[in-house]
């Protein structure tokens, strides 16, 4: 299909391939890890696995906002849901994540619950205003990037002095997940990191220096076109033959190492941090998602709604939590492709496409026959 | 009209329970709306059925419900969408599409204005596919349990001596050929809903592809051995289908896939696959690879299927992958959608 073509140009590509193929030294391994589900998407949507050499190799991480989120916040939303004078307002993807035994939004809102699928942070004002006798909430999900509008959106209502309209928070952050991921014990050795670019555009290069300084890993902050992703290879491979670890910013035309300011101010005087938060597949995380701050209590769903914590167990079948520390790929899970699928995900990494398994199931299982056929 | 019926108000008026009731009102709508829109001799007699000669040779028929929304979308209406979609049923057998039922489930309070525009609009739609609108029915429902109104229509036309079409039929080898660029009704449909604005206007492609097919069947007679309109679930549905039924694989380059700029870029807005997106005035042949090129220029030099490519051939594939070239030079499936298209967050 032609579109986008600039960075989609198959000449580029071909040039990038045989430069990585070049560079790549066939003595050693390469192994990074593409910290986002939308490089794990590009990957597997564009097919670049097919043109990078067998020893270089590309671990999905958890960078999924929707893969991430824990089974226990999608029962605490479909409950909140479930009340009578709540309209629960959520992105599309979020609908058909399952939450305990087979649970979603999606099953909730035919049982009757009032879930309504929204676009913009904007939407979720509008439905608050035309519905005064409602408790509108909105399920706010999403890592750095969409922190930003879900700040604007709670200003606005602010203004509009909205009495039935409150955000149920669920923003995760993205250094501490990679931290994580590099302090746990059982991780696959990683050469380097693809960083998402759309993260940097709004914190800049900068949070990610720690990882390049301190635990010698070189990162290279990426853009989302297959071309971006073929060139931030490149360039980690040369970082490893140089011995070099330094942050690096592939994606010029939209990160600067210190971000937008002003959204991360607007940010910081919304949110805090939560002392611990639970990620699927990673478990609990110290410092790593937020929550409304004291002075905007009030538009906050789980204190308006006395919401507790839920927490539910993961199938025990499940190998997320070794997929998303890059020990184990889809294939190795038994439940990949016969319990878990996209229509009817068990774990994380099944439930959006751009989860490591609904990736690899939708776009890429054709290479498992191939090598079977090969062996 | 006769003369005891009074007009409708269709400036002002809107449908009511009674409009549904089998008394006077719905005469009122019917005559007044429907049987004017439509307009043709078997209508006009008022009977609950017609009566139509049969051709020599097989018939065929088909069903079909239309529950779109919105209603009004660029380039076209539900009516015209109830026409389309169930002349290119038929047309996909190869055959010529001759009459057409249509069944309205109109909800209290909507208005006589937007009926008569569908109901205009599917009357045109028919005059334009040589077809008529020969029976129907209309019922009226309750505030809110329907959404403004549905259609149902069912067709039925005959088919060339020695054609027989189906999507068993596919063989290792043959070429898919696709008739134009894809997602236009999709995208113009979702244009339309949830304050979703585009800077382009995006039109559904909404048509009646009997014309196309019946030249793509002069040219290529029973080399073609199936074709499908990619409705619903888009072309990778369609492929997906058919090597379920033909018990192969496809292959199929990206690159030759035509889709609009504009298309492309609201799916890439909206996390969507052009693949997966709905059409309402495309087709995909399978065709003998020794008959392909003539069918292909068969299409090309028809309005409908200027922009037509050939995207890929059949492969021998017991698991029944659709595959693809990607414009990039890797290599990727194209799966069915699963569930509804969900835009993501991020
Ligand atoms: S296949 Fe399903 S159950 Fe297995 S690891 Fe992936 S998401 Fe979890």
């Amino acid at each position: 299909m032609k579109y986008a073509d600039e960075f989609r140009d198959k000449e580029l590509a071909t040039g990038l391939a045989r430069a990585i193929r070049a560079k790549a030294d066939p003595a050693r391994a390469y192994r990074f890890m593409e910290f986002c589900g939308g490089h794990t998407h590009a990957i597997a949507r564009y097919g670049l696995e097919d043109m990078l050499p067998d020893n270089v190799r590309m671990i999905h991480g958890p960078g999924c906002p929707v893969c991430v989120l824990p089974a226990g916040r999608i029962d605490m939303a479909t409950a909140l849901a479930e009340r009578a004078e709540v309209i629960l307002c959520v992105y599309g993807d979020l609908m058909r994540v399952p939450g305990s035994r087979g649970s979603s939004l999606l099953k909730a809102k035919a049982r009757g619950a009032d879930v309504r699928m929204v676009y913009s942070t904007l939407d979720a004002i509008a439905l608050a205003e035309q519905n005064p006798g409602r408790e509108v909430v909105f399920f706010a999900i999403g890592f750095e990037t969409t922190t930003p509008p879900t700040a604007v959106m709670i200003r606005a209502a602010e203004k509009k002095q909205l009495s039935n309209f409150t955000v149920f928070c669920n923003h995760v952050l993205t250094p501490p997940a990679m931290r994580a991921i590099l302090d746990s014990d059982d991780t696959v050795e990683i050469d380097g990191f693809v960083g998402p670019a759309h993260v940097s555009t709004v914190i800049g290069t900068e949070p990610y220096a720690p990882f390049a300084r301190d635990d010698g890993k070189p990162v290279v902050i990426a853009g989302f076109e297959p071309l971006d992703m073929m060139q931030a290879i490149l360039m980690l491979i040369e970082q490893v033959n140089d011995g070099r670890h330094e942050v690096e910013n592939q994606y010029r035309r939209a990160v600067t190492a210190s971000g937008n300011q002003r959204a991360i101010r607007e940010v910081a005087e919304i949110f805090e941090l939560r002392d611990q938060f639970e990620w699927r597949g990673l478990g609990s995380i110290p410092a790593s998602a937020l929550k409304l701050r004291p002075a905007f209590a009030h538009l906050d769903a789980e204190l308006r709604f006395a919401m507790s914590e839920l927490v539910v167990a993961d199938n025990p079948a499940c190998e997320c939590p070794a997929i998303l520390r890059g020990l184990k790929k889809p294939v190795d899970c038994r439940l990949f492709g016969t319990a878990c699928t996209p229509e009817t995900p068990i774990g994380s990494c099944m439930v959006s496409s751009e989860g490591a398994c609904a990736a690899h199931w939708t776009y890429g299982r054709f290479r498992d026959h191939q090598r079977r056929l090969a062996s | 009209m006769s003369m005891h019926q009074r007009r409708l108000d269709m400036k002002n008026g809107c449908v009511d329970l009674s409009h549904g009731a089998g008394g006077r009102a719905m005469a009122q709508l019917i005559a007044g709306l429907f049987h004017e829109a439509f307009g043709n001799e078997w209508l006009a007699r008022g009977n609950d059925q017609s009566a139509f000669d049969v051709a020599a040779g097989r018939m065929v028929m088909t069903t079909d419900g239309y529950v779109v929304s919105p209603l009004f979308f660029p380039g076209g209406n539900i009516g015209s969408l109830a026409v389309h979609g169930t002349v290119n049923d038929i047309a996909m057998a190869g055959a010529r599409p001759l009459y057409l039922s249509a069944s309205f489930i109109i909800e209290e309070g909507f208005a006589f204005s937007d009926l008569k525009r569908i109901a205009d609009a599917m009357g045109e739609a028919a005059r334009e596919a040589g077809i008529a609108i020969i029976t129907g029915d209309t019922k009226v429902v309750e505030r809110g349990k329907a959404d403004g109104v549905f259609i149902s229509t069912a067709g039925v036309g005959v088919l060339p001596d020695g054609l027989d079409l189906s999507a068993d039929k596919a063989r290792p080898g043959d070429r898919v050929l696709l008739s134009g660029s894809l997602g236009d009704h999709g995208v113009a449909i979702m244009s339309r809903r949830q304050n979703l604005t585009f800077d382009t206007e995006i039109i559904s492609d909404s048509a009646s592809l009997h014309g196309l097919v019946a030249d793509m069947v002069a040219a290529g007679g029973a080399g073609i051995r199936l074709m499908r309109d990619p409705t619903r679930g888009g072309v990778a549905a369609t492929m997906n289908e058919i090597a379920q039924q033909s018990n192969l694989g496809f292959r199929l380059q990206e690159e030759a896939i035509p889709v609009k700029p504009a298309v492309a870029a609201a799916c890439e807005l909206l996390g969507l696959d052009p693949l997966h997106v709905a059409n309402e005035g495309k087709l995909v042949a399978v065709v003998a690879p020794e008959l392909a090129g003539a069918v292909l220029a068969a299409m090309r030099a028809h309005p409908l299927g200027r922009d037509a490519a050939d995207i890929g051939e059949a492969v021998a594939d017991d698991h029944r992958f659709v595959q693809m070239a990607t414009s990039f030079g890797g290599g990727r499936i194209v799966d069915w959608l699963s569930g509804e298209q969900l835009p993501r967050i991020c």
